[in-house]
């Protein structure tokens, strides 16, 4: 035992229960805060403690804590279900409760059975809420087979799977239902008009004559073709304003809000959704500071029923324990290192960093180099080879992909040489490959841009290259339909092609090969970037392509099916296990980067280049962000300044101000999720950009946190003062009743020891004998009643 | 298999839902488990004790490496041989459902880890935990020195008053700042 260790232990080493420590206050206070009703108890304690199922009086209470704690008011009462104790004993709470209740006035009555029946409401609806939720039984059956861990996946998915349908609910019934309804709602639809100037001639893009079989597969892989004047992209909105007989709808307008909506909305459901596992992965993860309490006590998943899971997951807690055991060995090496050491691994290091800045630097110069050509050639329009001419449509898309599928391999050797710790190691690989993946698609839109706003001359005359251009949006969206279409063919023959026969060699052929090879493993790591990489897609190319969330909804729909399948037959779970709260807050951090990132295109395109001219809603603006000042202009004018003070600069950093205040003075009855979401709106329509924001979320998650662990911590020191008198208070009466029994001291001890247990013994008992303890009769509470 | 869901009468089904944190549903489908696990002549669903035996055939127990321990802490037999009844079988699924406070979770897993019933999680308790997660067989144990590294580890993160064993309340503590419990201390049938 330690050196400070204040109780005796027997023979065996082994500390037995001890009454002193369930007399302390903090002890108490706890088992006193999971009894609701102040009578029963109080019955209760005339008999000893009372026994739960497994037969010990532990569980109990004492009855001494509560004679000593101030007399306080009724604890309001905690429902019977919250209470650890058997069936029997919850019923019997019950009825002594309900003959309590009996003497309550009427209207005490009412306002508990009010409370008891808002309750079961809110309980059918959750049950109603939560029996409607898609794919239950499906994500059952791979929690019970996998775990948590790439349960979390799936439901991540699930998520994704609803917040596309919202967003294309969002953009239907706000853009398109108007035009589909308005003919039968006698509304009269006014077009933007074609005349005038060279900037609108928008040459049709639809095949004439015969048309062979195979070209139509190209427009419909392409989104060009018969496909380009359709619903699915933007130049076919032509619509300037439809005027209903009860008002006009200002379709221009529509079209921005409702772009400018769901990113926002987004936004929020995200940050909703993450609002608790965020905040604890903050606190925790820096410090290592519970994370083996946290596998040992928390490391099973209970929901796990098949036999081969559970021998898969007591292997990889296994692994896990006996890495971090290692890493703490090897945090001990670092520390101990030289100077010289030192030295050397940080040069190593700037080399390697170096050389990663190098291959991302090429592979996105291969992008633009890939993207400019492709632009060529569709321009050109050289119908050479049906192959060859999806080749050249969707060469972006293949450097991309293959980009993407080089750089993690390359990622993964380099930061062997890199000596970071494992934790560390494989969080810096994750950042370098999100940050690959979802820059990727920045460029290729920069590199389209460039494209777009170079003309031969200097200066473009419509603000963009209105000869190759006509309607770059439609364009745009086309790429952006590639990429889409392209990421989902890919991951369906990646699936049927590589994995199917990878389990088919390692099942059947005895090689070594397929021994080093080795069965697919589920990188959960790698398919979520694949995700959030198609979710960034979309977001973009939502403005250029309305129908295009509908489109990634059957994506994600049918990549469920298609991962649960190549789930079920061939893999196994990663030897590294990947926890769920740490996985909930990878996932909607990388969703927020790429939410982020997929903000500043659209908002670039909105302000900065002109809208073209001869198609889409914009056609009478000079940007597209234009016609929000323009209307504004036109409202009446107590609107208008209404609408200018809720916008000033003023307005938004007294309200910044005042929430910083809240957050920080800690007022217990504002929700967290306020905090969080009153910030981020006005942070958004103050100046400060959106990733000011994001930092702003961050620090305000971090306060969050922290206040929390200061609350306990502060909850825990009362109770160690509380603590400490107490046992001050002990040894007081200790003193006077040894100060009373000295004359005959010499004759008790014999006769007390037999009365007390012989493990009661303090380390300054040599100066006392046993009546330490018996200033008060001993509680029970470790015998059996 | 004889008894239906319509034998649960409606008076019953709502105090089991007051004293549960089970919905209607889950009740309905543990009742029909229940009747599933009797014998042919054991016709009184509630009131029947089932012996352990069967109760761990159930698949949602059969390859939990503590459904022992599982069936002795909520078993109210006097004999202690973990047997459960029907209400001790709802208690159960009560604790690991899915709306069960954090307390309630936090206490029963106490008990669980709690091998010798002593009211204290201590050195013996722990080993005996961690070679239930990794098993039970030589290769799959961690070596002593391991082991003894990771019950230092253990105690000096949870054991507040230093005594060497880690006390409900101390086990608790450390459980509300542990972000996976929740998520895993979940049985859904």
């Amino acid at each position: 035992m330690e050196v400070d260790s204040v109780f005796y232990t027997d023979h065996s080493g082994r500390v037995n229960a001890n009454p002193l420590l369930d007399q302390l206050p903090s002890y108490q206070s706890l088992l006193y805060r999971r009894k609701s009703s102040t009578v029963a108890s109080k019955r209760r304690s005339s008999s000893r403690a009372r026994l739960g199922s497994s037969g010990s009086g532990k569980w109990g209470v004492s009855t001494f804590g509560r004679n000593e704690e101030k007399p306080r008011s009724p604890v309001p009462q905690r429902p019977v279900r919250e209470l650890p104790k058997t069936m029997a004993e919850k019923r019997t709470d019950k009825t002594q409760r309900q003959e309590e209740n009996q003497e309550l006035g009427r209207l005490g009555r009412l306002r508990l059975s009010a409370r008891r029946f808002l309750r079961r409401l809110r309980d059918d609806a959750h049950e109603r809420l939560s029996s409607l939720k898609l794919w239950r039984g499906d994500i059952h059956l791979i929690e019970g087979t996998f775990g948590t861990g790439i349960l979390s996946y799936f439901s991540f998915l699930r998520f994704l799977v609803a917040l596309n349908l919202f967003i294309f609910v969002l953009m239907f019934s706000f853009v398109m239902l108007p035009i589909i309804v308005a003919p039968s709602a006698s509304g009269n639809i006014t077009y933007n008009q074609n005349a005038g100037g060279p900037c609108r001639v928008y040459p049709s893009s639809a095949r004439r004559g015969l048309v062979i079989f195979h070209e139509h597969i190209t427009d419909l892989l392409s989104g060009g073709g018969f496909l380009e004047q359709t619903y699915l992209f933007y130049g076919y909105y032509q619509v300037d304003k439809i005027y209903f007989p009860n008002g006009t709808y200002n379709l221009p307008l529509a079209y921005l809000l409702v772009t400018v909506a769901y990113l926002f909305l987004s936004l929020i459901w995200i940050v909703k959704r993450s609002a608790t596992g965020f905040k604890q992965n903050l606190v925790q993860d820096e410090d290592r500071f519970q994370s083996f309490c946290n596998k040992i006590f928390a490391g099973w998943d209970f929901c796990i029923t098949n036999e081969n899971a559970v021998r898969l997951k007591r292997s990889s807690l296994l692994y896990e324990l006996k890495t971090d055991l290692e890493e703490e060995r090897i945090k001990q090496k670092i520390a101990d290192r030289t100077r010289k050491e030192k030295c050397r691994i940080y040069l190593i290091r700037l080399v390697l960093n170096l050389f990663v800045i190098a291959v991302l630097a090429s592979c996105f110069y291969s992008i633009y180099v890939a993207t400019v050509f492709s632009q060529k050639e569709q321009i050109k329009n050289n119908k050479e080879n049906f192959i060859v001419d999806l080749v050249y449509e969707y060469l972006p898309s293949i450097v991309i992909t293959m980009a993407n599928f080089i750089t993690p391999l390359l990622f993964s050797v380099i930061i062997n040489y890199e000596d970071y710790s494992p934790a560390f190691e494989i969080r810096f690989t994750l950042m370098r490959c999100v940050f690959m993946r979802l820059t990727s698609i920045g460029v290729l839109l920069f590199s389209l841009w460039s494209q777009i706003t170079k003309c031969d001359k200097e200066h473009c005359m419509c603000g963009y290259n209105h000869k190759l251009y006509s309607c770059w949006e439609t364009r745009v969206g086309q790429e952006m339909y590639k990429l889409t279409i392209f990421d989902f063919i890919i991951i369906v023959a990646v699936t049927i092609f590589v994995e199917f026969p990878r389990k088919l060699i390692v099942n059947y052929c005895d090689c070594g090969l397929a021994k080093w090879w080795g069965q697919q493993e589920f990188a959960i790591p790698q398919n979520v970037l694949e995700i959030v990489y198609g979710q960034t897609i979309c977001w973009i190319g939502t403005f250029y392509s309305p129908l295009l969330p509908a489109i990634c909804t059957i994506k994600y729909i049918f990549i469920f099916y298609i991962k649960k399948v190549s789930l079920m037959a061939n893999c196994r779970p990663a030897t590294r296990p990947f926890r769920a709260s740490s996985s909930n807050f990878f996932f909607l951090g990388v969703l927020l980067i790429g939410l982020a990132l997929a903000c500043l295109p659209v908002s670039f395109s909105l302000a900065q280049i002109n809208a073209s001219q001869a198609c889409g809603p914009f056609v009478n603006y000079n940007t597209s962000w234009e016609v929000l000042p323009a209307t504004v202009s036109q409202l009446p004018h107590g609107i208008k300044t209404l609408l200018f003070a809720l916008s000033s600069e003023a307005f938004a950093v007294s309200f910044f101000v005042v929430t910083w205040y809240v957050v920080l003075s800690g007022i217990p009855s504002v929700d967290d999720n306020w905090c969080f979401l009153s910030l981020v709106i006005l942070s958004n329509t103050s100046p400060p950009p959106p990733p000011c924001s994001l930092a702003m979320f961050y620090v305000i998650a971090l306060a969050g946190a922290h206040k929390r662990v200061i609350n306990q911590l502060r909850e825990q020191l009362a109770m160690d003062g509380r603590d400490k008198r107490f046992l001050i208070q002990k040894l007081c009466q200790a003193q006077m009743v040894s100060g009373v029994n000295s004359p005959v001291s010499k004759s008790q001890p014999r006769r007390s020891s037999s009365r007390s247990s012989p493990s009661y013994h303090t380390s300054f008992s040599n100066n006392f004998n046993e009546a330490v303890f018996l200033a008060q009769p001993p509680p029970n509470s470790s015998t059996h009643v | 298999m004889g008894t239906t869901a319509s034998q649960l009468g409606k008076d019953l089904l709502s105090e089991y839902q007051e004293l549960t944190f089970l919905t209607k549903q889950e009740i309905l489908l543990a009742y029909k488990r229940f009747s599933e696990l009797l014998g042919k002549d054991e016709k009184d669903v509630l009131h029947e004790r089932v012996p352990m035996d069967r109760i761990l055939t159930l698949p949602e127990l059969k390859s939990n490496p503590f459904r022992k321990r599982i069936c002795y802490v909520f078993s109210t037999s006097d004999s202690k041989n973990g047997s459960l009844t029907f209400e001790d079988f709802l208690d159960l699924l009560s604790a690991f459902s899915d709306s069960a406070t954090m307390e309630i979770k936090s206490h029963y897993a106490f008990r669980i880890f709690d091998f010798d019933d002593d009211g204290t999680l201590d050195c013996g308790d722990l080993e005996k935990l961690v070679n239930c997660l990794t098993g039970e067989t030589d290769e799959t144990k961690l070596t002593a020195e391991e082991m003894r590294q990771l019950i230092s580890n253990i105690l000096e993160e949870s054991d507040i008053d230093k005594d060497g064993t880690v006390n409900l309340s101390e086990f608790q503590h450390v459980i509300s700042r542990s972000p996976d419990f929740v998520s895993s201390f979940k049985i859904v049938l």
